[in-house]
């Protein structure tokens, strides 16, 4: 599997190239090395024999045949590896230390390889000769046992081997190890950059500090992550101004119009329209709170309040306090506990996400609906997570990230009233107790209902 | 009642006193911390509402020097710092009550006749009585004339806190930080739901309703005049 992701990435690939390409330069030379080496060999033994085939020759035309015999026999006697052959025309041996004709004989004069059996018993061995036709008929063969130099071109042979493959292996290891740095750099940047998109806008990737080309990929992400961190700040301060700001006029609005109440009669036409316009002024203060408070609890500003708490006795008493709604709305509300899952947490503001989980799934269960609130130690270790599931239409897959941000309502919710603002304060409630705010389906039939889970560190 | 109010914005100010007077109290205003401590000092008050964030002297400070010298005349906090913390602060440096920015002049006027009947305790009862609605706080028993009403537990609690504020009004903040303890305004108005229940059951089979909705400010228990 780790073998399988390294030779996925591109460096080992890249490194794999050099390879061959190093494979295919070295390969010739190789070649090369070896096949002159060979020649080399190959052309002292034919200049000796060359040599002594020419005193043989020239001792023929000077002291005739009976002389040839003479020095024939004493040089095949000398143990020195050189092999001699006088023979008559029909091959049969006049002289010299092989038994036989090696080979074939169609030219007056040539070069053979051929096997030999020394005199002394013994292996065949290898040999190189050189014949030729003396005038009178007689055949005469010059050899050189070669098997010593056989030996030496296995010897080559294998030194190259060798080489070839000291070649590969260090080939192969260098581009493991360059490849596996690299992966552990971009290993690097990869993880920084999940946890960025997990919401930990604060991180950066870490510098080497050697100017390269991975720091200066780096450094150009971390430029980019705090142009993006100053947009989003920048998009939250405008939000959390806009809202601080007009609560001031809204609210001084406000008491002008409930001051003017006063002194109004009740039932009036006037008083009617008063009342209206100060419950929407109450509506959009309300939406502008809500948009502080998150603003607040996303910055940081709140110093909530923490305390060891039981989620499930946290979420009982929110589901007390919904339970009269939704019997009046005609939902069924269950409430499933398994163990008090004791965690570190702000009372008010768990029971405030808690609550709009509620209210929402409240809102879009169809009547007979059933909501169920469960607490229980979650999958993952060390953890306790609260679901609050409804049988509702549910949020399509590509929506459910959205929903979480700022005033995003759904087509399907816009005719229920609503801020848009509920589910940001959960996440943003989730995110200060360390936890994981996760949207899916409830069912896998349809309507799907949609189950909202809190996941959170939990006290043993 | 006296009522001496502490807030250094000018416009905010002149609505709030001229909306005391208008229901019946008798108004004093200072712009800044060191005045308002030196009128709170200097004449009796029934309650100060004191602005958290004043020049000259901070709400905190003026309210923690008042107290110094066992000045124990209620103090309500108003504060557009309106989180669980600051609230708890304030509380702490000895406020009796903390509204948050933007408050409902309902609300306040709530609060202030809260803190009155605070000031004032009768002796602890054991028995709590509007008209013929009987409450006995040591059996846990409701009855209303000779009939029994059951109530659940969170019902029975939000009943005396309304019975314990008879006659005044009792607003929805006011009944969920005190009968559920909770800070915050849940988006759907689920004290509405347990106020009609509590109604069916205390006002439904009888001929006198003693559980009154006040429009746009929330609801009051009192006997039929």
């Amino acid at each position: 599997m780790q073998l399988l992701r390294l030779f996925r990435t591109t460096t080992f690939r890249l490194a794999l190239i050099y390879l061959l390409l190093f494979l295919a330069a070295v390969l010739p030379l190789l070649g090369f090395i070896y096949w002159s080496s060979l020649m080399l060999l190959e052309r002292q033994t034919d200049e000796t024999l060359a040599s002594e085939v020419a005193g043989l020759e020239e001792l023929y035309r000077t002291s005739q045949l009976a002389g040839l015999i003479e020095a024939v026999t004493t040089r095949a006697n000398r143990a020195d590896g050189g092999l001699y052959l006088l023979a008559r025309p029909d091959g049969t041996p006049l002289a010299g230390n092989l038994k036989r004709w090696p080979g074939p004989r169609d030219e007056p004069q040539g070069r053979i390889s051929f096997d030999y059996r020394p005199k002394d018993g013994g292996e065949i061995r290898p040999a190189r000769g050189e014949y030729f036709l003396l005038t009178g008929g007689v055949w005469l063969l010059v050899g050189q046992d070669v098997s010593q130099l056989r030996r030496i071109e296995g010897l080559i042979l294998q030194a190259l081997g060798v080489a070839l493959a000291a070649t590969l292996c260090l080939g192969i290891v260098g581009g493991i190890v360059t490849s596996r740095r690299m992966i552990q750099r971009l290993e690097a940047i990869n993880h920084t950059t999940r946890d960025i998109m997990a919401g930990d806008l604060g991180r950066r990737v870490a510098l080497k500090g050697s100017g390269d080309e991975l720091d200066q990929l780096a450094e150009n992400l971390n430029a980019m992550l705090d142009q993006i961190e100053r947009l989003m700040v920048a998009m939250k301060e405008v939000s959390a101004n806009i809202a601080h700001d007009l609560r001031t006029p809204l609210n001084r609005l406000r008491s002008r119009i409930e001051v003017a109440l006063i002194s109004l009669d009740e039932g009036g036409e006037s008083a009617s329209v008063l009342e209206r316009t100060l419950e929407e002024t109450d509506q959009i203060l309300t939406t502008f709170n809500a948009l502080l408070s998150i603003a607040r609890l996303e910055a940081g500003t709140v110093a909530s309040r923490r305390e060891t708490l039981s989620l499930a006795e946290t979420a009982a008493a929110v589901v007390e306090l919904y339970e009269p709604l939704a019997e009046e709305r005609d939902v069924r509300l269950v409430c499933e506990v398994s163990g008090p899952g004791h965690m570190t947490g702000d009372k008010d503001l768990l029971s405030q996400a808690i609550a709009n989980l509620l209210d929402n799934a409240i809102k879009f269960s169809p009547q007979g609906g059933t909501v169920r609130v469960s607490v229980a130690p979650s999958r993952e270790p060390q953890t306790v997570e609260i679901g609050v599931s409804d049988d509702g239409p549910g949020i399509p897959e590509a929506d459910r990230d959205r929903v979480r941000g700022r005033f995003v309502r759904l087509e399907a919710s816009r005719n229920q009233p609503g801020s848009g603002l509920g589910l940001s304060l959960v996440a943003a409630v989730a995110q200060i107790h360390e936890g994981r705010f996760v949207l899916e389906a409830a069912h896998r039939t349809q309507p799907p209902g949609l189950l909202a889970r809190l996941v959170f560190p939990s006290l043993p | 009642m006296r009522i001496l109010v502490v807030e250094d914005d000018r416009e905010a100010a002149a609505y709030l006193v001229k909306g005391l007077k208008e229901h019946g109290h008798v108004v004093d205003h200072a712009g800044d911390g060191a005045v308002g401590l030196e009128m709170a000092l200097g004449g009796p008050y029934d309650v100060l509402i004191v602005d958290r964030m004043l020049p000259g002297r901070d709400g905190l400070s003026l309210v923690n020097a008042l107290r110094e010298v066992s000045d124990a005349t209620p103090v309500l906090f108003l504060s557009a710092l309106g989180d669980v913390d600051d609230r708890v602060r304030g509380l702490r440096a000895g406020g009796d009550d903390y509204l948050p920015k933007p408050y409902s002049f309902a609300e306040l006027l709530a609060r202030i006749d809260a803190l009155m009947r605070r000031r004032n305790p009768d002796q602890v009862k054991t028995r709590l009585v509007v008209g013929d609605l009987v409450m006995d706080l040591l059996s846990r028993k409701v009855k209303r004339g000779d009939t029994v009403i059951d109530l659940q537990p969170r019902e029975f609690r939000l009943l005396e806190y309304l019975m314990k504020h008879a006659g005044q009004v009792v607003t929805r903040t006011m009944l969920l930080e005190n009968v559920w303890e909770y800070h915050f305004d849940p988006q759907t108005n689920v004290i509405d739901v347990h106020i009609s229940r509590l109604r069916s059951k205390i006002d439904k089979s009888f001929p006198s309703p003693l559980l009154h909705t006040i429009r746009g400010a929330g609801y009051t228990i009192r006997a039929a005049a």
